[in-house]
């Protein structure tokens, strides 16, 4: 069997306190795997951890227990074989559009016309070839994070993580870029030479956005509420592909999940809920 | 009538004009209010008093014109005193480029150091010219060593907390791109910072100019400051308001050219409510 894209083995984040008080456990004992070429969602309350669990996956935060393997390989610092898509605004402001496209590829070494020719070919993909000149602030929050997407995919890496990037954005903007998401992940299957889970990136999304999570992932995991979150529901999507995330949302079968997922759910938030209250 | 106050009405259009029509509003005042005779004088006990203590604008304007035009025995002083403003400006903001790079990037060394940094920011450092006279000498080296001292820490705590303000996600971001750390310094911390060092460069410009002008007014023998000196010795306010005129007009052009080079680097920066003519 080959070893999963990525799998958390156990792991745990105890965010160290400053004045000797025990630290602030944020996730506890979580396992997940993601198989190359798979889409997995996580979802959970907010404050639940999801950003820290992806955090430790890139390799930008370090397991407190636990560990993180990457193919196989456990992971000591950065994440090398990962992309990440963040929830913030994360593109380099002095930069133009394409600029930022093409930073990761000269970063690696790329040589500059190969970097500026690639990261056109990428603004293309993403539909913002006329907007290459561009700095970020005369874009729009789509474009940007279509530039964002661009950035990240450019350097084609075998793992995509993916925390809430699209939160910030209308729902109209939203649907389109979960579509495109999803068809710049289903189409890298014909344009490369089938491998194993034919060219696919293995994705780990996080959302709090239960619709979202169906209609985009091959699996659902849900976390509790924090703190100490760990795992405590999986589901696999059946949904057959390629999904239009607006359509998808009136099949029965959805329909179906998403009332089963959200019996699990609801408990956590209501949960998280409390706590919040609790703590104001 | 209508139509002559739509033209002169101050807006965006005409605003150089307006300046300038109070600058020379502003000399007409100066010039009514100490022209002896011109006005009964009132705050003075006779007619030349205003004359001896605020000089007067065509006399002031005078000498100007024979400091440059007809003895041309100005450019060697001017040369000096731009030589040691520029000398100390550069190399205090190198100084304090370098220096808060890296006390920003290694919090240990920050953390051993900040009380030393603290206490020379709060030291009255222009107490320090006699010292630099000592050890420099009287020549340019001394009056660039007290510009360095006045630039170094503005510039050096701006970048300190511009390198510090570096958003976290653009950080991370560039990390998960691949960037090494001499790249991270170049390609994130570095932009980052520069708005900040703008800023304070702006300020370091005028400082610049008081260390040089400072040093020479306390010890030298050539410069716009050892002019203004001279004068002073004689009680010739003319004299001197021409110094300050001449010192100022070169201060607003330096400023004016680090404004030139901050326009042209910072053009990523958002403008305040941009719009494109299509």
């Amino acid at each position: 069997m080959t070893p999963a894209a990525l799998s958390l083995e156990g792991v745990g984040c105890t965010f160290a306190a400053r004045d000797g008080t025990p630290g602030f456990t944020a996730v506890r004992d979580v396992t997940l795997a993601v198989e190359a070429g798979e889409f997995v969602s996580i979802v959970g309350p907010t404050g639940c951890g999801k950003s820290t669990l992806l955090n430790m996956a890139a390799g930008l935060l370090a397991p407190s227990s636990g560990q993180v393997r990457v193919f196989g390989e456990p992971l000591a610092g950065l994440n090398r074989r990962a992309g990440y898509l963040f929830q913030a605004e994360s593109l380099m402001p002095w930069r133009t559009a394409q600029g930022n496209v093409m930073a990761g590829l000269t970063f690696r070494g790329a040589g500059e016309a190969d970097a500026r020719a690639l990261a056109l070919q990428w603004l293309q993909r993403v539909g913002l070839a006329a907007f290459g000149d561009r700095y970020p602030h005369q874009l729009s929050g789509g474009m940007r994070k279509r530039v964002s997407l661009a950035q990240t995919l450019v350097l084609d890496p075998d793992i995509i993580l993916m925390d809430e990037p699209f939160s910030a954005l209308d729902i109209q903007t939203r649907q389109l870029m979960e579509n495109e998401v999803l068809e710049l992940w289903g189409g890298a299957a014909g344009k490369r030479p089938a491998g194993a889970a034919g060219g696919r990136k293995a994705v780990l999304f996080i959302t709090h956005d239960l619709d979202e999570a169906i209609a985009m992932s091959d699996r659902v995991v849900i976390l509790s509420a924090g703190p100490g979150s760990r795992v405590v529901g999986e589901f696999r999507i059946d949904l057959a592909r390629p999904r239009d995330v607006a359509e998808v949302r009136s099949d029965p079968r959805f329909v179906q999940l998403h009332k089963a997922i959200w019996d699990v759910l609801r408990e956590e938030v209501l949960a998280g809920y409390q706590q919040q209250l609790a703590k104001a | 009538m209508k139509a002559t106050w739509r033209l002169i009405k101050p807006s965006r259009r005409n605003l150089r004009a307006w300046q300038l029509v109070l600058l020379a509003l502003l000399f007409l005042a100066w010039h009514v209010l100490t022209v002896p005779g011109l006005l009964p004088h009132f705050l003075f006990s006779d007619d030349n008093q205003a004359a001896f203590f605020f000089g007067q604008p065509l006399k002031v304007l005078d000498r100007i014109g024979h400091w440059f035009f007809v003895d041309a025995d100005i450019y060697k002083h001017l040369v000096v005193t731009l030589w040691e403003t520029v000398l100390a400006f550069g190399i205090g903001t190198v100084l304090g480029l370098g220096m808060g790079l890296w006390l920003a990037l290694s919090p240990l060394a920050a953390a051993i150091l900040d009380p030393y940094i603290k206490a020379m920011n709060a030291m009255p450092r222009v107490i320090l010219a006699p010292i630099f006279a000592v050890w420099f000498g009287l020549g340019v080296a001394s009056k660039v060593a007290l510009g360095v001292t006045l630039v170094f820490f503005i510039v050096f705590f701006n970048v300190f907390q511009g390198v510090k303000e570096v958003s976290p996600v653009i950080l991370a971001n560039a990390r998960m791109l691949g960037a090494s750390r001499r790249q991270l310094l170049r390609h994130v911390y570095l932009p980052s910072a520069t708005s900040w060092v703008f800023s304070s460069l702006h300020t370091a410009v005028g400082l610049a100019f008081v260390g040089a002008v400072v040093g020479e007014y306390l010890g030298s023998a050539q410069g716009v400051g050892y002019l203004i000196l001279q004068a002073e010795g004689s009680f010739d306010i003319d004299t001197v308001m021409a110094g300050i005129v001449v010192l100022t007009v070169f201060a607003l052009a330096l400023d004016a050219l680090v404004g030139r080079v901050e326009k042209a680097l910072m053009k990523w920066q958002p403008q305040a409510a941009e719009t494109e003519k299509l």
